[in-house]
């Protein structure tokens, strides 16, 4: 139990994030907690493929050597770490990070908790023949029309493992599939012994997560307002949340490094992927975001206050990625003059060739980058002196050789098309294969009863 | 009255769930809030993004942070993982819609002229 302000950084707000980021919070000054996110909805997919091909893959191995880094200060200055980098095989990731450990010279002084039985994958026969359609939450098709295209299925986990794993004395916890919310809020739940029907702290806990979730995106990263002004994003600090026992939190970031946080900078992180800010549904709390109390308090300092909650539903979000075809996207650039005009013949060109050969496609998306790319419609006609534009051409189809033919039709359009035409030195588009999420809901006395927090000692 | 883009009196960020974009727009100034909340309705939203999104628009107020939340639903080609779009997760709709022309009071289009760009530089440039 502590009564002073806990001290939550994050380090990183999705797999591909900036790698020193979590140096910067643990170097730049006093933190108590870390928390990685590392997992968007496509990651476990990927990650359940690299399984497929090698059983100690499939999880973030970005995660390792970060450990490795800041094994010694974290042990030293008791910083714990959490993270959901363990993918669809926490338990590898937790071995390769206690081997990190050793290496790091921490052996004997802490030790990884691992938190598993989110992941589905192979129950979902069982599942099914029990009743549990995990209809799609956007079409309410049953998964039984796409069973067989599944990747990978994986439970929305909420704190209260990770609570169990910081109670029984890890120094870092490496989950699966938890929300990355609850990275955040597990620690304040833990450090202030929260009772799990303390709606109001819980939800301000959500809160702090969901500013905390995505990085630099709450300290000045990505930020509209003023963008111009926000000193030294190069070595942007992070957002740390200095929590209390109330559920009350300030949002500020390490006072030697760039970025900003304020008023503006956090709201514009409490609306990214808002849904009815009302019902922000996670697994341990419905956290009711009209009633977040902000106030600036000094240079890089915004109180958060006020918050409700109620309690969750009996359900829990299972994150289902499946194959849904193939896909492929052109490009070439034509120069001034009459770019837009060039490029538009272009297009007129290759879709009669893609005609004439009878390739069918369930999607075929024109776009001009350097015109309306990003706004389309409400870009206007493109202006006459238009110096450049890259004509960008995607196709999205089941038949995967349709799709290779349309790569190998790009190229051509140097020299049978449109004048003045280059950027095509990355040779043939890529055909990829399409893996699509597929969100469902799943009685949560189907999964809490199978989740275990097991210990690897370093 | 005087018409000005939303630009000069909001910011605003936006993301993605699934298929649909949501656009998170901002009162630079709390007093500026109640305008905003009257003029940019869902239906203005709605006949704004004609042609760029596929599905209905809902809209969310969030007094306490003085700012509005829109879903544009069947934004997105699919969304994620699917989408052929340059922006498949959403990321640029905010602009988008700070693109929209509103009416305001002739002191308040002059108080907020020229916020939300950058400011012009070189000799003669305003401060």
């Amino acid at each position: 139990m502590s009564e002073h302000p806990v001290r939550i950084a994050s380090g990183q707000g999705f797999w591909g994030d900036d790698l020193e980021a979590p140096v910067r919070q643990v170097e730049g000054g006093p933190i108590d907690y870390l928390m990685l996110d590392y997992l968007a909805e496509v990651t476990m997919s990927i990650m359940q493929k690299q399984r497929s091909r090698n059983p100690a893959a499939g999880y973030a191995r970005d995660f390792v050597p970060l450990m490795e880094r800041i094994f010694p200060a974290c042990a030293r200055r008791g910083i714990r770490v959490v993270s959901n980098a363990g993918g669809v095989n926490p338990g590898e990731c937790a071995r390769a990070v206690a081997e990190a450990g050793r290496r790091a010279g921490v052996s004997g002084r802490a030790k990884v908790g691992v938190v598993s039985g989110d992941d589905l994958m192979d129950r979902l026969d069982e599942l099914s023949a029990a009743g549990h359609e995990l209809r799609n939450m956007e079409t309410d098709e049953p998964l039984a029309s796409v069973r067989h295209s599944v990747r990978s299925a994986n439970v929305y986990l909420g704190a209260r493992p990770i609570v169990r794993a910081l109670q029984g004395g890890a120094l870092v916890v490496v989950t699966g599939r938890s929300t990355d919310t609850a990275l955040t809020y597990a620690p304040m739940a833990h450090e202030f012994g929260w009772r799990w029907d303390s709606w109001d702290r819980l939800a301000s806990g959500v809160v702090a997560g969901h500013i905390n979730e995505c990085g630099a995106q709450a300290s000045g990263g990505n930020c509209l307002a003023d963008w111009w002004t926000i000193p030294d994003l190069a070595e942007v600090g992070f957002p740390i949340v200095e929590a209390h026992r109330d559920g009350s939190f300030a949002v500020t970031k390490h006072p030697g490094l760039g970025g900003a946080v304020s008023l503006r900078t956090v709201k514009e992180q409490i609306l990214y992927e808002m849904g009815d800010p009302a019902t922000y549904i996670t697994p341990d709390v419905i956290a009711d975001f009209t009633t977040i109390r902000l106030a600036a308090e000094g240079s890089d300092r915004v109180r958060v206050h006020g918050v409700r909650g109620r309690a969750p539903t009996p359900y829990l979000k299972v994150s289902i990625a499946y194959a849904a075809g193939f896909k492929a996207v052109g490009t070439l650039v034509y120069a001034w003059p009459d770019a837009a005009a060039k490029a538009r013949a272009a297009s007129r060109i290759l879709r009669e060739r893609l005609d004439r050969l009878g390739l069918a496609f369930d999607r075929v998306l024109v776009e001009m980058v350097g015109w309306d790319a990003t706004h389309g419609p409400l870009a206007g006609e493109p202006p006459r002196d238009l110096p450049e534009v890259q004509l960008r051409v995607g196709v999205r189809g089941p038949d995967r050789a349709a799709i290779e033919r349309f790569t190998r039709e790009i190229a051509p359009l140097v020299l049978t098309g449109p004048p003045s035409v280059t950027g095509f030195a990355g040779g043939r588009p890529r055909v990829q294969e399409i893996v699509a999420y597929w969100p469902a809901l799943i009685d949560r006395t189907v999964v809490e009863p199978q989740l275990s927090v097991d210990f690897v000692d370093i | 009255m005087a018409t000005i883009p939303l630009l000069e009196l909001a910011h605003a960020r936006s993301g993605d769930k699934g298929n649909t974009a949501n656009v998170g727009v901002i009162a630079y100034e709390p007093s500026d809030y109640p305008l905003i909340r009257d003029r940019v309705t869902a239906d203005r939203v709605v006949e704004h993004f004609r042609g760029l999104i596929e599905g209905p628009v809902e809209r969310f107020e969030l007094d306490n942070l003085h700012a509005l939340n829109f879903l544009l639903h069947g934004a997105l080609d699919g969304g994620g993982t699917v989408s052929l779009m340059t922006d498949a997760q959403g990321k640029v709709f905010s602009t988008a819609l700070l693109r929209m022309e509103i009416e305001v009071p002739d002191e308040v289009a002059e108080r907020v002229r020229g916020r939300g760009r950058v400011p012009a530089a070189g000799p003669g440039a305003s401060p």
